[in-house]
């Protein structure tokens, strides 16, 4: 099949060489990461509910299904179980398929077929059958939406072996993230934050159809560096980790932010250096926080790096409610007050973080005090 | 109260004012579904690719209101709702034959490996014997299927190792065979889930030129599950070269069908779809072949995916472990015993001139020898590797597997050693 030249700069156009990367939106760089797959390839397809003609209620879509044909890019019947064991057919029939959940709890019908097939069809199967699907989910919150429009579901997803689960930060992570997900030979959840669509930044200098795509997976970025507390954060809350990070140091913390970038694979190696070098971390996400992947995190790191901290690791998440109605978003979200009052608690001077101290106590934790005081 | 005595889902058409049981005989379309499907005043925007306008299978989309059928219970030809389909040529019915014999001393010998506690468990098709062979032989080699747990003598059939159909249920975390080299998708127990597969599949096929046919099956309780229907419905939309095939054994464990559905029959929920839909007598095996061979070729000749519903019976318990005794007679159990389907067969073939005492006999020798040699080869225990724990996880081990490998691997030469 041959890809028409239009295929090649619908949406964004490539620079010209030579001139500086224009700025794009993430939801543009995104387009144009599907657009250089769908022309570097001619398996990879994309389909969902409204992908077509309506280029996705995010416009992420926008112009695929004119420039590329609707054998390319195609609307499916509202059904999210059948667009995900649909895709599973696909790609057993030789297809690499990128396919859209409307909204992050549009995906749930879905979870019986990416829980029992996608996640598990190689194992299933000895490696003989593999399933190199895409699938991408806006999610989170911030957009003052309503209910079912701002979930975060990626702990469902990071529980379940045999699913990578990635989320940009960046305009240019989610063009090249995006890149490497569909080139993977294994299902990826692609968790697209909703709230950053509209951000700005450059794609990567050499975004074409035959960029070589860099291995991110697996490794986190460090988006700021510092030596007092280490911020760990991913999609939408690496933002707000950096403005924390900016607004610390007018009380003369230095503050280190890793983005993870995927979640599976999980980058051990850079959270605990940065941990080790800086003894403080705080991890950041907007998912409610009870069994979160804050959860995980937290207990990789104190199992990893307990002799250089100086402090318990905290978690700045959000709140274990259904998620609220606009108007009380902000106070759900983690925002940079609460980051910046977790990092007061990091025991800075030997002073004992004393929130859960029992209230008969004193503020001291020695385990003199608790036989002392017996049963608290 | 049994389900069974409470009266609900028996015979609803003609309920309603223009329900299709009166369909006339000999293949007339159906008024509505007409109607439906050849309004063209105003035309809709294409989606690709686009389902033709007319369907020609038997009765448009309608079933026969009773089930098809070419063979009553002592084997004599009949003409039931069977003026559509061409007498299946004698050739395949003879293998169709042996391959019920062979496949069910197959199924039996399962069962017994099941009691032995060689295998974990084994849901036995005892009874199923037409669906299971007759399925298998209207496929072409390069034709997929997507079974179910129930299916392995199906899997047999289609000339699968028995020993690799058993793998999982003999104690490996896989399906034991290699899909692609056998073109049959893993044994799905999640019921209903694989239909979808099996649609994406043909589907995609169809999208890359090749004409491939997937035959997809799904029992009378997997009918009520969300996923029969989203299949169903993506197969018409996108004019998918899927056969599904319900083996209705009128049970899901105990659950009985009035549970599952109040339709008249399984068989007309292909209606609402717009998919051509029938219903056969699922231990007639010349009924099904009949039925299943134009099945493949309407859904291989871009007409459309095909609904089929077959009444049949499982003749033992769920599986081995479980008491049938609890949720259905004996005599119940007499009555579909006299509707063999190999006897049936073996009845009409014998009739015919087309196999005689000499060729039962080899036949069952056959079927003998098959059960011994899967006995001998199922003799022997499976050695899993502990190690494969960790092999198809990913195609890449993330670096936690690789740190959990080593943690198992030590803790068995540590066990090794100490011994
Ligand atoms: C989604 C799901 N729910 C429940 C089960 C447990 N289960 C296994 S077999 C079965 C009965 C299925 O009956 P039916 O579809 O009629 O097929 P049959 O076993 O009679 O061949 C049930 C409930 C399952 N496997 N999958
Ligand atoms: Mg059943």
């Amino acid at each position: 099949m041959t890809v028409t030249a239009a295929a090649h700069d619908g949406g964004i156009p490539a620079p010209a060489p030579g001139t500086a990367p224009q700025q794009v939106t993430m939801s543009g760089a995104i387009n144009r990461a599907l657009r250089d797959a769908m022309t570097a390839d001619t398996d990879v397809v994309v389909f969902g509910e409204d992908v077509g003609t309506l280029g996705g209620v995010f416009r992420v879509t926008d112009g695929i299904a004119r420039d590329f044909g609707p054998d390319r890019c195609f609307d499916t019947p509202l059904a999210e179980a059948g667009i995900v064991g649909f895709a599973v057919g696909m790609a057993m029939a030789g297809f690499r398929p990128v396919i859209e959940m409307q909204f992050d709890a549009f995906a749930f019908p879905a979870f019986e077929q990416i829980a029992s097939h996608v996640a598990k069809m190689r194992n299933r199967t000895q490696g003989r059958v593999n399933l190199p699907i895409v699938i991408r989910i806006p999610f989170a919150g911030g957009i003052g939406g309503v209910e079912h429009h701002c979930d975060s579901s990626e702990a469902y997803y990071a529980h379940t072996p045999g699913l990578k689960v990635v989320t940009p930060a960046t305009v240019e992570d989610a063009y090249t993230l995006l890149r490497e997900a569909i080139n993977d030979p294994d299902p990826v959840i692609f968790m697209e934050p909703k709230r950053l669509y509209w951000s700005k930044g450059s794609l990567p200098e050499d975004a074409s159809p035959d960029a070589q795509i860099a291995s991110s997976f697996g490794r986190a970025a460090v988006r700021r560096e510092g030596i007092d507390v280490t911020l760990v954060a991913y999609g939408p809350s690496v933002d707000v980790a950096m403005q924390a990070a900016s607004a610390a140091m007018g009380s003369g913390w230095s503050v280190e932010v890793v983005d993870l970038r995927t979640l599976v694979p999980f980058d051990d190696q850079t959270v605990v250096a940065s941990v080790r070098k800086t003894g403080r971390c705080v991890v950041v996400h907007e998912a409610q926080g009870f069994a979160g992947v804050g959860a995980e995190i937290a207990a990789r790191v104190q199992e990893r790096a307990f002799h250089s901290l100086h402090a318990p690791v905290l978690r700045v998440a959000g709140l274990d409610i259904p998620y609220p109605p606009p108007k009380l978003e902000h106070l759900h979200l983690p925002g940079v007050e609460r980051v910046l009052d977790a990092i007061a608690r990091l025991q800075w001077d030997d002073q004992a973080d004393a929130l859960h101290l029992p209230e008969s106590s004193p503020a001291c934790d020695s385990p003199a005090s608790d036989s002392k005081g017996g049963a608290a | 109260m049994s389900d069974r005595s409470s009266g609900t889902g028996v015979h609803r058409a003609g309920v309603f004012a223009r329900a299709p049981a009166q369909a006339p005989a000999g293949g007339a379309h159906t008024l509505e579904a007409d109607a439906l499907t050849t309004d063209t005043s105003t035309p809709l925007p294409q989606t690709v690719p686009s389902p033709p306008a007319d369907r020609p299978f038997a009765r448009g989309l309608v079933p026969a209101p009773m089930p098809v059928q070419f063979l009553d219970d002592q084997g004599h030809r009949v003409q039931v709702f069977n003026d559509d389909y061409p007498e299946p040529a004698a050739e395949q019915l003879v293998a169709a034959y042996s391959a019920m014999v062979v496949g069910r001393r197959f199924d039996v010998q399962a069962t017994a490996l099941a009691k032995q506690g060689r295998l974990a468990v084994y849901p036995a098709a005892r009874g199923q014997e037409a669906c299971q062979v007759g399925s298998m032989l209207t496929l072409s080699k390069d034709d997929w299927a997507f079974p179910t747990y129930r299916d392995s003598m199906a899997l047999v059939a289609r000339g699968l190792d028995p020993v690799e159909v058993l793998t999982s249920p003999h104690g490996a975390a896989h399906c034991g065979y290699d899909p692609r080299a056998n073109r049959t998708a893993p044994q799905a127990t999640p019921l209903a889930t694989q239909l979808i597969h099996a649609v994406g599949f043909a589907s995609g096929e169809q999208r890359q030129g090749r004409p491939t046919v997937a035959m997809a099956f799904v029992g009378d309780g997997g009918t009520s599950e969300g996923d029969f229907h989203e299949a169903l419905n993506f197969a018409a939309v996108f004019n998918a070269p899927v056969v599904f095939l319900v083996q209705n054994n009128t049970y899901a464990i105990s659950t009985p069908l009035t549970r599952q559905t109040a339709a008249p029959s399984l068989g007309y929920k292909g209606i609402g779809y717009g998919i051509a839909s029938e219903q056969v007598d699922g231990n007639d095996a010349m009924a099904v072949l009949a039925v299943l061979n134009k099945a493949v070729a309407h859904a291989r000749a871009g007409q459309g995916p095909v609904l089929v519903e077959a009444h049949t019976y499982r003749l033992d318990a769920h599986t081995n472990a479980d008491d049938a005794t609890r949720y259905r007679s004996s005599a119940e159990v007499e009555d579909w015993i006299r509707r063999d389907p190999i006897t049936r067969l073996e009845a009409w073939l014998r009739q015919e001139g087309l196999i005689d005492d000499a060729f039962v006999a080899a036949t069952a020798q056959k079927a003998e020898a098959f059960a011994a040699d899967l006995r001998a080869r199922m003799s022997v225990d499976l050695v899993v590797d502990p190690m494969s724990l960790f092999d198809n996880v990913f195609g890449t081990p993330t670096p936690q597997l690789l740190e959990q490998r080593a943690m198992v691997q030590a803790e068995l030469e540590a066990e090794e050693a100490s011994r």
